[in-house]
C-alpha cells in the first residue's frame, strides 16, 4: 500500500519506450518517479535548510538548499513543500529522522544536509530519505568545492537526488552557450555568452563588434564552434571556453561558411559551405585538413547534426522544394528523407540518447519545436508560437532548450526550455535578449 | 515616406562609420557606400545608383528568382556599373524573419548569387562583384507582417570603390 502511494507515474505521451532503459538501471527502493505513462503528479519533497557546521557556512547552506530545491522543482517532476508548512525541523544532520514529522506534511522525499566552510573550502554532506517507507535512499554522500563554486556543488547534489529518484542521469550541473543580444531589431548586436543551465553565472566570451550566429558546444564542453562576420563574410571560428581564445578555421576561403557542428570525438566538424548561391555540407578536421564534400545537390543543404555514435548525419535540405529533414551516412551518400508531415522542417538535432531527433517545424504561419524518431515516425510537436526555433538537448535527453522570438517591431528573442513530454515550458532567465542556445555536457 | 527612411538610414550609417569600425556590415543597406553619395541628379554618383536606379531588388517568399521588375532594375544597375568602372559592388542577400536562422543565411546567399549572375550576364566583370548573405539578421523594416517582410526579402547592390576589395 505504501509502495503504491509512493509510485508517482508521469505522462510521457507515446514516448514510454524511450525510457525503458531507465527502468532497467533504476535504483533499488520504493521511492521512484517512474517516467512512463500515467498521471502527472509532481512528487512532493522537503529540503530543510542544510545545517551550517561552521560559523561562516550559514549563508552558503541557505544558498545551496535553495538551489537544490529550485533544480528539482524546475523539472516539473517534483514539488517543494515550503518550510512554512514544516511542523518540525532537522536540527542535527547525524540524528535519526523523525519520519512522522515529514509524513504529516506529505513530504515523500526528504533531503537533509550539512555544510562546513574553512579557508574558502566548502564541504557538503547530504542524505535522501523515502519518508513513507521510513528508509534512506542510497547512502550519504559529500561534495567539496570552493566558495566560488557554491551553485555547482548544489547542482551536483540535486543531480544525485534526481538520479536516485528517477533512475536517470541529471542535467543540473551543466552549462549552455548562447548568443546574447542587444539593440534594436534592425541593428541587433550579438555576443557569445555561456551560463549555467538555469541562467546563473553568465560570462561573455566575445565582444559584440561582429555579427555572430549559432554557437555549438563540443561534447566535452571545452570548446565552441560558431559563425562570425568578423571578416565581412560569414566564417567559422572555434573558441576555447576557458580562455575565450578563438581562431578562424579558414574553411570558407572567399565563400560563406556557416552552420558548424562538432563531430562526437571533437576532432572534426561538419558545416555548410556556399558556392555560387548553393550550400552543401562538408566535413573537415579541426586542424584544417581532410575537407570532404558530403552532399551534392542544387539545393540548400544545411543545419547538420551527428548521431551520438558518429555514424550518421541528420540535416535539412530543400531539394524536394521545401525544407525537409534527411539522414545520411557520416561519409555522405544518398540521404533518406524522414520528415513527411505538412509544413517545413529544419534545424534537426540528434538527441544524446540517440533515439530522437528534435527539429523546428513551420506550418500555417506558426513555428513549433518537435521531436520524432530517427526514422521520422512518431512526430510530436512540443511547442507553438510566432517563432520558435533551434532546439538543443539537455545532456540526459529529457529536456529541450530553444529560442522563442516575440512578434512585432519590439520583438526580441529569449530562451525557453520544455520537457520532451511537451510539459513544463519555462523561460530561462538571461540578462538581455538571447538566442541560439547550445546545451553542453554534464560537468565532471 | 520611403525617401525619409533612406535618408535617415544614411545619416545613421555615416554616424556609425565615423565612430567605430563597425564590422557588422555594410548591412545598413547601401550605407557602407562611403559617405560621399553625391547628388541624385548626377548620373555618375552613388546616390543616383542607390535612389534613381534603385540599389535593391525584392523577392517572393522563400524564392530567389528575379521578377521582371527586378530584372529591369538590374539591367540599369549593370549599365551603370559598365559605365562607372571605378566601382565594384558587394551584393547583400537578405531574408525575412519567417524562417530558421541558418536556412535564411543560405537563402540570402541564393538571392545574392542570383543578382550576381544576372549582372555578370549583362556584362559586369565577375571580379567586380562579391556576395554576402545576412540571412534574417538585418531586417530593414521591423514589423512582423507582410508589409515589412516584403521589404526585407531583398538583395542590395552596395557600391564600393576600388577593385573588389
Amino acid at each position: 500500500m505504501t509502495k503504491l502511494n509512493l509510485l508517482v507515474a508521469l505522462v510521457l505521451m507515446t514516448l514510454a519506450p524511450v525510457f525503458s532503459a531507465t527502468t532497467a538501471t533504476a535504483q533499488q527502493g520504493p521511492l521512484r518517479i517512474e517516467i512512463t505513462e500515467g498521471v502527472i503528479e509532481p512528487l512532493p519533497f522537503a529540503v530543510p535548510t542544510f545545517q551550517a557546521e561552521t560559523g561562516s557556512a550559514g549563508a552558503i547552506a541557505e544558498e545551496i538548499s535553495r538551489v537544490i530545491a529550485a533544480d528539482l522543482s524546475g523539472t516539473g517532476l517534483f514539488r517543494e513543500i515550503p518550510s512554512s508548512a514544516f511542523i518540525a525541523n532537522v536540527t542535527n544532520f547525524a540524528s535519526p529522522i523523525q519520519y512522522a514529522d515529514w509524513k504529516a506534511v506529505n513530504a515523500q522525499a526528504l533531503i537533509t544536509g550539512a555544510v562546513s566552510e574553512q579557508g574558502g573550502q566548502i564541504n557538503v554532506k547530504f542524505r535522501v530519505y523515502d519518508v513513507f517507507s521510513g528508509t534512506e535512499l542510497g547512502q550519504g554522500l559529500q561534495y567539496t568545492g570552493t566558495t566560488d563554486g557554491v551553485r555547482r556543488i548544489a547542482h551536483k547534489v540535486a543531480d544525485t537526488v534526481y538520479s536516485r529518484i528517477t533512475g536517470e542521469t541529471g542535467y543540473f550541473d551543466s552549462r549552455v552557450v548562447f548568443v546574447s543580444e542587444s539593440g534594436p531589431k534592425n541593428a541587433r548586436r550579438k555576443q557569445l555568452a555561456v551560463m549555467d543551465y538555469d541562467g546563473a553565472n553568465v560570462k561573455y566570451l566575445t565582444d559584440s563588434e561582429s555579427l555572430l550566429l549559432a554557437p555549438r558546444f563540443s561534447k566535452s564542453g571545452d570548446r565552441v564552434l560558431y559563425t562570425s562576420y568578423e571578416t565581412g563574410q560569414p566564417q567559422i571560428y572555434v573558441l576555447e571556453v576557458g580562455s575565450a581564445q578563438r581562431r578562424a578555421l579558414g574553411t570558407g576561403g572567399g565563400n560563406m561558411a556557416f552552420s558548424p557542428r562538432f563531430s562526437p570525438d571533437g576532432n572534426g566538424l561538419i558545416f555548410s559551405l556556399e558556392q555560387g548561391g548553393n550550400s552543401e555540407i562538408y566535413r573537415m578536421d579541426l586542424n584544417g585538413g581532410g575537407l570532404v564534400q558530403l552532399t551534392n545537390s542544387p539545393a540548400i543543404d544545411t543545419a547538420p547534426s551527428f548521431s551520438p555514435d558518429g555514424s550518421r548525419i541528420v540535416f535539412e535540405s530543400d531539394r524536394s522544394g521545401t525544407q525537409q529533414i534527411y539522414v545520411m551516412s557520416a561519409n555522405g551518400g544518398e540521404p533518406q528523407r524522414i520528415s513527411f508531415g505538412p509544413g517545413r522542417y529544419g534545424t534537426p538535432v540528434w538527441s544524446p540518447r540517440g533515439d530522437l531527433i528534435a527539429f523546428t517545424k513551420q506550418n500555417a504561419g506558426r513555428f513549433h519545436i518537435g521531436v520524432m524518431r530517427t526514422d521520422g515516425s512518431e512526430e510530436r510537436l512540443l511547442t507553438a508560437s510566432f517563432l520558435d526555433e533551434g532546439p538543443t538537448w539537455a545532456p540526459n535527453g529529457r529536456v529541450i532548450m530553444f529560442t522563442r522570438e516575440s512578434q512585432g517591431a519590439e520583438g526580441a528573442p529569449g530562451l525557453y526550455s520544455v520537457d520532451i513530454s511537451g510539459r513544463n515550458l519555462r523561460r530561462v532567465p538571461t540578462p538581455d535578449a538571447a538566442s541560439d542556445p547550445s546545451w553542453g555536457p554534464l560537468q565532471n | 515616406m520611403k525617401k525619409t527612411t533612406i535618408a535617415l538610414l544614411m545619416i545613421g550609417a555615416v554616424a556609425l562609420s565615423a565612430c567605430s569600425r563597425d564590422r557588422y556590415n555594410s548591412a545598413t543597406d547601401g550605407a557602407n557606400n562611403s559617405g560621399v553619395a553625391g547628388s541624385v541628379n548626377d548620373p555618375t554618383s552613388t546616390a543616383y545608383f542607390n535612389q534613381t536606379i534603385g540599389d535593391r531588388v525584392l523577392f517572393m517568399v522563400d524564392q530567389s528568382t528575379l521578377s521582371p521588375q527586378a530584372q529591369g532594375i538590374l539591367d540599369q544597375q549593370a549599365q551603370w556599373l559598365n559605365s562607372n568602372t571605378a566601382y565594384s559592388a558587394i551584393i547583400e542577400g537578405h531574408a525575412d524573419e519567417q524562417g530558421t536562422r541558418e536556412y535564411n543565411v543560405a537563402l540570402g546567399a541564393r538571392r545574392a548569387s542570383s543578382v550576381q549572375s544576372y549582372l555578370i550576364e549583362r556584362g559586369v566583370a565577375p571580379g567586380r562583384l562579391k556576395t554576402v548573405s545576412y540571412g534574417k539578421e538585418r531586417p530593414l523594416a521591423i514589423c512582423s507582417d507582410e508589409s515589412c517582410y516584403q521589404q526585407n526579402r531583398r538583395a542590395v547592390t552596395v557600391l564600393t570603390t576600388g577593385a573588389g576589395t
